[in-house]
């Protein structure tokens, strides 16, 4: 046994020895034993340095709300994780554990002159500092202060672990282990309610399991003797699943809950076998019982933060569960009876122990237990200052004026090794607020305590505000039977003997001799802010808790103000001379304690990230060399580079291939709707700008489909089937979005119309043939089948019949050609591609890829929805008042074309543009502007594609112009980083006017 | 995450739907009678109320079905659910 280890307990197996590095040095433990506990078992409390101050500090706690001993576990690179707190970190043989926050090391600290020129570094330092000059922020002061901040260093390689989700659903979840949960989780299911009991910690029990006090007894026993029989019969209940090293991350509405599952943290690594990492519990319970407990509160007094100073449970936690003594001359700080246990603990195991209070006496069975035993005990009295650098060494104290409000006599100085505060207790309320409940402030003891309101949970323990051993047993048992409507809780005959607390007192502040102004009282550890700080944002004007909080940092660090919160508003209360209670609490949000990234996002990872939707022909596409482009989810070719061509090069190929002579693109990834039932056409009339009862049966028509404000949506081809049936096709990227919105108008506005829609985009594959010899290719492919312009002319479709499989070949086309898209099942996708390839080899049949389609359509000036307009373009603007329909007396974004908006002269406008020098191809998004000299600048419009067109042996470019549409042949200006780019406005259709090629 | 009783389906997480904005808004049957301000109150003007709203619900990963919901925006509390064209409760 070390020095510290003072102490043989059941929680801590000391024949097996475990060892760990901290910055790179040895040390042993043992198992059951956190990181905290072995480093102080080792006499090590200065783990870390402060964030703004760089001042030592120590270990200051043993749970999650530890504000100091936060460390980078793991050195390699994928594995390292920052700010893990080193009282929550199981022992385990091997751990790599260092301090955050210090340069170049953890003793020597050159950021500890932050700690001299602290006067200087007051709350809202760096918002007032750093402000100018200007151009010093990005170069200068923010890598200068994000090198000296101390956040720990992200993992540089991707996470190898393994993460998990878990839905579950249940009638009882307790949240926590201790006492009240253990009795809750029991009266539940013994009464046949399939519950689940969770806790942060490997073992249950709180802080009874190690509470041997003799003032403490139930039923005959020692409250910890009690329990640990209770846990044993709790484990034999068949209803119930108890998940240990689970915390509880979220309690949102209608009782749905998250909670994290460590499942090898603990694990050496080479133990884990491959395990999951933490598994992430989506649980949806019925009612929920909260038994979270309370944290303890420190004291603010100047000084207050030097290692060595750790809050009292935590020090009895460390001696009883642990078996390690923080100290070997203590003194306890208190204003509550609780540090009391913690002093006669100590004085059992023959250590040292003094005990300052501000209070003027105490009568109850603790203190006169510690009393009995001869502790020494200051009443009255305060800590004003403390000393030891990197550890404390002594304190001084003073004593309390009669109203507490100043300090009298002569200081005092002791000699001490550890110093244990407390300063009363803070129920964990963050899930009751989670879940929407309220608060009330209990002037009595200055807390906040839950507002019972909810049907579907309850608050029981020290969480709802209930300290002492016997209301907790009792009040738990008898509100849990009410909750759960249950007669026999099997707790009711139970007798409690505990101390009982007469005599409360609290100061937030403690009072000084110096001015605040010269004293670094530290309310939130971790951010560094004090006391004054609080003070200096309220003179400057603060006044919403909010704003007090984020101009100091109170509260916004990793422990999210778990132990700073109640004194930053105690604080304020008192110098803006409010009540606590009418000044409210911030806002407590999720997680309770921070989650890692894998949790969260499970198996959600690699190609589990997204959907990857691939067409049946994909195969061919990837042997034949096919770039990808994601289209939406769908991978769609690109182009199809051969000898190592670049896009450029390939596209050019393409799209002189498909004008001279046939083209192939897989067109199977546009949406495609089967629109049934006898008011199909009345239903395409609605939706469409263009009119449709006319539209023959085997013929097509493009349609152009609005947002009822005005703004082109969508668009496509659709083809008549039957007297009732229509097949509709959409974008690629709009499918969806489009089925959803016809759905709605179906369902909601026009239910009387008789018309079904199915989504067929994944039930067929379309091979989209153009080019001058697509009519000797199809010819090829379907012998028995007349494609004259007579027998099958543009716009219109014909069933057809290739190996035995049915087709619908419709001859539309997207790039001005003549073409044909032939579509079959999906599963004949392939066959058919293979089919259409084969046919045209004698041709020269040339895949293209999306780059080249949107090339040939821009030479023909057709737009893309989503490439040459954003939602803020109407029909009119683009030109396309044809497909406007007149006569129909109403479609969906009819009424919005003659908005006095929608009708201004000066929309941008659809136009083309040339530029002067024919090589020179402009930059999609480009900015216009018609004068390059006038300042400001003013842009009237912007490009919104661009090509150079092999076809034409030139650049060519849509753009959106204001007024264009009367602009044409007006010279313009495209304003590049280091050139100015002189371009003419043209005709947007650059190629085959006449369309004469749709029916070469 | 509340739990919403679809009037066809029944219970379901509320990841199943989506919410498509304030209810009882009736397209005009005679848009082109309309004044650009009268339009506009349609095209545009939202309630957005804390406290009870009768919204619109899209049972959109389930059985595609529209209906209607009545919620408290301040506590998520459902009052009711009820299908398109059904009338609404008084709450």
């Amino acid at each position: 046994m070390t020095k510290y280890r003072i102490n043989k307990t059941r929680f801590v197996d000391q024949t097996k020895t475990v060892s760990f590095t901290f910055d790179g040095k040895k040390y042993h433990g043992f198992e059951g034993d956190t990181l905290a506990s072995a480093l102080l078992s080792n006499g090590i409390h200065l783990v870390g340095r402060s964030f703004k101050y760089h001042r030592p500090r120590g270990i200051m706690s043993c749970g999650s709300e530890e504000p100091n001993a936060i460390c980078q576990i793991n050195d390699n690179t994928d594995l390292t994780e920052p700010n893990v707190r080193a009282t929550e970190i199981e022992l385990y043989e091997g751990l790599k554990a260092s301090s955050q926050n210090c340069w170049p090391s953890l003793n020597f600290d050159i950021g500890g002159i932050n700690n001299l020129i602290s006067p200087f570094i007051p709350a809202g330092f760096y918002y007032k500092t750093f402000m100018w000059p200007k151009s010093f922020w990005k170069k200068i002061y923010e890598p200068l202060i994000r090198m000296s901040a101390g956040l720990g260093k992200s993992p540089t390689q991707p996470d190898p672990e393994i993460y998990d989700h878990k839905h579950e659903h249940c009638d009882v979840l307790v949240i926590g282990g201790g006492i009240s949960g253990i009795i809750s989780a029991k009266i539940a299911a013994k009464n046949n309610l399939k519950t689940i009991l969770i806790e942060d910690k490997n073992i249950l029990g709180g802080s009874t399991i190690y509470q041997n006090n003799k003032n403490f007894v139930i039923d005959g026993q020692k409250s910890n003797e009690w329990l640990m029989n209770e846990i044993s019969e709790l484990e034999k209940l068949d209803n119930l699943i108890i998940k240990n090293r689970t915390s509880l991350a979220a309690f949102h509405s209608y009782n749905y809950l998250l909670a994290k599952e460590n499942i090898s943290d603990h694990l050496p690594l080479d133990k884990k076998n491959g395990s999951i990492r933490q598994r992430l519990w989506k649980i949806r319970s019925d009612k929920v019982i909260v038994a979270a407990g309370a944290i303890e509160r420190p004291l603010i007094f100047n000084n207050n933060d030097r290692p060595g100073i750790i809050l009292a449970n935590s020090v009895k936690k460390y001696l009883d569960f642990y078996g390690v003594s923080t100290g070997l001359n203590n003194i306890i700080f208190t204003n509550n009876d609780s540090a009391y246990e913690t002093a006669v603990s100590l004085f059992e195991k023959g250590i040292s122990v003094k005990i300052v209070d501000i209070r003027k006496k105490s009568s109850s069975n603790i203190v006169k237990n510690a009393e009995d035993l001869g502790i020494k005990i200051y009443w009255n009295s305060t800590v004003v200052n403390t000393f030891g650098y990197k550890k404390i060494k002594s304190i001084e104290i003073m004593n309390l004026s009669e109203d507490g409000s100043n300090v009298t006599g002569n200081k005092h100085k002791i000699q001490c090794d550890c110093l244990s505060i407390s300063g009363g207790w803070t129920p964990m309320v963050h899930m009751h607020t989670q879940s929407g409940g309220k608060l009330d402030f209990r002037e009595i003891d200055q807390v906040f305590v839950p507002t019972e309101k909810s049907e579907n949970h309850i608050n029981v323990g020290s969480c709802n505000g209930d300290f002492e051993l016997e209301e907790i047993v009792k009040n738990t048992n008898y509100k849990v039977k009410k909750f759960l409507n249950i007669n026999e809780g099997g707790f009711d005959k139970i007798s409690v003997l505990c101390s009982k607390e007469s005599e409360k007192k609290n100061i937030w502040l403690l009072p000084n001799t110096i001015s605040e102004s010269k004293t670094k009282s530290f309310i939130d550890f971790q951010n560094d802010s004090t006391a004054k700080d609080i003070k200096l944002a309220l003179r400057e004007g603060f006044k919403s808790i909010e704003h007090v909080k984020r101009y100091t940092t109170t509260g916004m660090a990793t422990d999210q103000g778990k132990l700073s919160n109640m004194h930053a508003l105690g604080i304020i209360a008192d110098t803006a001379g409010v009540k606590m209670g009418t000044l409210g609490t911030t806002t407590f949000r999720p997680p309770f304690t921070p989650l890692t990234f894998g949790a969260i996002v499970g198996r959600n990872v690699g190609k589990f990230f997204d959907i990857v939707r691939k067409t049946s022909i994909h195969e061919w596409h990837v042997q034949n060399n096919a770039k990808f482009e994601n289209v939406g989810q769908w991978k769609r070719p690109w182009y199809y580079p051969i000898n190592n061509e670049n896009l450029h090069e390939a596209v050019q190929r393409e799209s002189k291939a498909a004008r001279d002579s046939a083209g192939i693109l897989d067109a199977s990834t546009l949406g495609k709707i089967d629109i049934q039932g006898s008011d199909a056409s009345e239903f395409l009339n609605r939706v469409y700008t263009n009119a449709w009862s006319k539209l023959g049966i085997g013929k097509c028509r493009y349609g152009l489909m609005l947002n009822e404000d005005g703004m082109v949506y969508d668009d496509g081809v659709t083809t008549r089937l039957g007297e009732n049936h229509y097949l509709m096709t959409t974008t690629t990227g709009g499918a969806a979005n489009v089925l959803s919105k016809l759905e709605d108008y179906l369902q909601t506005e026009w239910p009387e119309l008789d018309v079904y829609l199915t989504s067929v985009t994944d039930h067929y594959s379309t091979a989209s043939i153009c080019g001058p010899n697509s009519k000797k290719i199809l010819n090829k492919l379907f012998p028995n089948k007349d494609f004259s312009d007579e027998a099958f002319p543009h716009m219109s479709y014909q069933d057809a019949i290739i190996d035995k499989i049915e087709c619908r070949i419709m001859r539309i086309s997207f790039t001005g050609e003549l073409s044909y898209e032939i579509n079959v099942e999906s599963k004949y996708g392939k066959s058919l591609w293979e089919n259409c390839i084969a046919a045209g080899e004698e041709y020269k049949i040339t895949p293209y890829g999306t780059e080249t389609m949107h090339l040939l359509r821009a030479e023909k000036g057709f737009i893309i929805v989503g490439q040459d307009t954003d939602g803020t373009m109407t029909p009119i603007d683009l030109q396309m008042d044809w497909i406007v329909s007149k006569k129909k007396y109403d479609f969906i974004g009819k009424r919005s074309l003659y908005r006095s908006d929608t009708m201004r002269e000066d929309r941008k406008q659809l136009v083309g543009l040339l530029t002067d020098d024919p090589n020179e191809i402009l930059e999609e998004g480009a900015q216009i502007v018609s004068e390059l000299d006038k300042k400001p600048v003013e842009m009237i419009g912007h490009v919104t594609s661009s090509y150079f067109s092999p076809n034409l042996n030139k650049s060519i470019a849509l753009a959106v112009v204001k007024g264009g549409k009367k602009m044409n042949g007006q010279k313009l200006f495209v304003p590049m980083e280091n050139k100015n780019i002189n371009v003419t406005v043209s005709d947007f259709i650059f190629f085959d006017k006449e369309n004469k090629r749709i029916n070469a | 995450m509340f739990v919403i009783n679809c009037p066809y389906c029944g219970e379901r997480d509320q990841s199943e739907f989506s919410c498509g904005g304030e209810a009882h808004i009736v397209r005009p049957k005679q848009p082109t009678e309309l004044s650009d301000d009268e339009w506009a109150e349609y095209l545009f003007m939202r309630k957005n109320i804390k406290g009870v709203q009768f919204e619109r619900w899209n049972h959109a990963h389930g059985c595609r079905k529209w209906f209607n919901m009545v919620r408290d925006t301040s506590n998520d509390k459902i009052h009711a659910v009820y299908k398109i064209g059904e009338k609404p409760p008084v709450i």
